[in-house]
């Protein structure tokens, strides 16, 4: 079981040792390089098993078989689907910005590569290190609401703009109690590196310790995504499809992947910051533990998004300040004082 | 290999700025605000001010895209291609440029205690570190800023809504 934990650590070390200088500036590329791709990879991947199992669950709730034609169970519709969109006709629309319009789902796409690579999915497998592992995933996550307005003010389309414009209130909005919630953590743990925080939950996952930041982390993070209850951004009924209205093809696809990516770093985020990462008994290997976390997270959006009906705008900004900021706030203070009395009792029974 | 890197950036920090002022199109303009501020950022990071270099990102290019709405769109008259017009006059910036040009120069080259960490920080605790400088030694400016962010935020209320003439 420990040879298979350390699997990819060896690997990683193999790979090094091929150098001549095992640390060298031509290692450290290579091994960047590598790691950049398997985020892709993994991105790609996790798009296309969950999108399938969207429509899985989707039918599962309500009651329908879902895609069943090709494939045993229909496992392989989402690879028919990308092949697809691969061969359809790259349109841009006659009034369109062009450059912006072109730019817009490639920024789509980089941002969940950005995050995904600072999360770390086992003892040491942290893709690249840094010592302000959340204040950086919170600023890289903070641009994507650029991406959306992007695509919805370049595509000369008033439903984009719409989109666009709902995307830049909503995604602000929902920042807020989403940084705050996370705040409680950094204060129990006093630093923003990821490692360390997985570190510190070996004895207890915060989700214990922080079960109201839990909570609000998960609504905020389902806004932050834009997925129902919450795709006021991409609401069919009102807006065609927001921002992604006028695109085609491969650029609609990126969109795809990108969504699906901030997805799985939201539920991977929560993970790492309440769940305890990939900490878990010895039985699976720990980046196992971390994906099976990251797979119960997955599922519950999926479940909530096809359970509850969309929100209407003025309730969503509603809950967002009037509800989940200061539902945070109250937490940041119960943290507080329980920080405080945590530190007056334990000296004292001598802990 | 920083040199090369640094040379990336400032380039594509100086150009974007370029682009800001030369755009007809004001949405372009903003847009290329965002892309300086990324380029300003990943200086920050050159000078091992990785705190600083997130939180230009988070809050600087990240608050671009609320500019472009409430500043742009809400105040745009006509076409948005013409957007931005000409200022003709070049004598007052010229000399406004250049003023500030020397003070920030003057101040740059007679201040010679411009220490640059030698590698990364590797302070474990960075949050906790951050925290007892902002307050206690920076109690007061972190203060005055929150202050001038409220103002700032009420005022703007103030201008969106308007203000009663009977009250």
């Amino acid at each position: 079981m420990n040879a298979l934990n350390q699997l990819p650590l060896n690997i990683a070390a193999a790979i090094r040792s091929l150098f001549g200088d095992p640390h060298s500036i031509w290692a450290d590329l290579t091994m960047d390089i590598i790691s950049i791709i398997l985020v892709i990879v993994l991105i790609v991947l996790a798009a296309l098993i969950l999108i399938l199992l969207e429509r899985k669950v989707a039918g599962w709730t309500s009651q329908r078989p879902g895609p069943n034609r090709l494939g045993p169970h229909g496992w392989f519709q989402t690879i028919a689907d990308a092949l697809k969109l691969m061969g359809k006709e790259d349109v841009t629309p006659a009034g369109a910005d062009r450059l912006m319009f072109k730019i817009a789902p490639m920024i789509m796409f980089a941002l969940p590569m950005m995050t995904l690579a600072v999360i770390p999915y086992g003892h040491g497998m942290a893709p690249i290190r840094l010592n302000l592992g959340i204040v950086y995933y919170l600023a890289i996550s903070a641009v994507s609401t650029l991406a959306l307005l992007m695509a919805g003010w370049s595509s000369n389309n008033k439903y984009s703009l719409l989109g666009g414009m709902r995307a830049v209130a909503q995604m602000i909005s929902y920042e807020i109690p989403l940084v705050f919630s996370l705040l409680g953590v950094v204060m129990i743990t006093q630093t923003f590196n990821l490692s360390q925080i997985v570190a510190d939950q070996h004895t207890i996952p915060f989700i214990v310790l922080q079960p109201l930041a839990f909570v609000v982390y998960l609504i905020a993070g389902v806004a932050e995504v834009n997925r129902a209850p919450f795709d006021l951004v991409e609401a069919d009924q009102e807006v065609v499809a927001g921002p992604f209205t006028e695109y085609t093809g491969l650029r609609w696809g990126l969109f795809f992947l990108g969504e699906y990516g901030n997805m799985t770093a939201v539920a991977a985020l929560t993970t790492t910051m309440f769940l305890g990462g990939w900490q878990g008994p010895a039985i699976l290997p720990g980046y196992v533990w971390f994906f099976l976390k990251v797979g119960i997270i997955i599922f519950f959006q999926m479940w909530v998004r096809w359970t509850f009906p969309r929100i209407r705008i003025d309730h969503l900004m509603g809950l967002a300040w009037k509800v989940l900021l200061p539902l945070s706030i109250l937490n940041i203070f119960l943290t507080g004082v329980g920080i405080y009395i945590y530190q007056l009792i334990v000296p004292r029974i001598g802990g | 290999m920083s040199t090369v890197v640094f040379f990336i950036f400032a380039i594509l920090a100086v150009a974007s700025a370029w682009g800001v002022v030369t755009s007809k199109n004001i949405v372009h303009s903003a847009f290329f605000l965002a892309l300086t501020f990324v380029g300003v950022a990943a200086l920050y990071v050159l000078l091992n001010a990785d705190f600083i270099a997130a939180v230009q990102i988070l809050v600087y290019t990240g608050a671009v895209s609320i500019m472009v709405v409430f500043a742009v769109m809400l105040t745009l008259r006509g076409d948005v291609r013409e957007s931005s017009e000409e200022n003709r006059k070049w004598g007052w910036g010229l000399f406004t440029a250049g003023l500030l040009f020397v003070v920030i120069a003057l101040v740059i080259l007679t201040n010679t205690d411009w220490r640059i960490l030698a590698g990364p920080w590797t302070v474990q605790n960075t949050a906790a570190s951050l925290s007892k400088l902002l307050l206690t030694s920076y109690m007061i400016p972190f203060e005055a800023s929150a202050i001038l962010l409220t103002i700032a935020l009420i005022g703007a209320v103030i201008l969106a809504k308007g203000v009663k003439e009977d009250k």
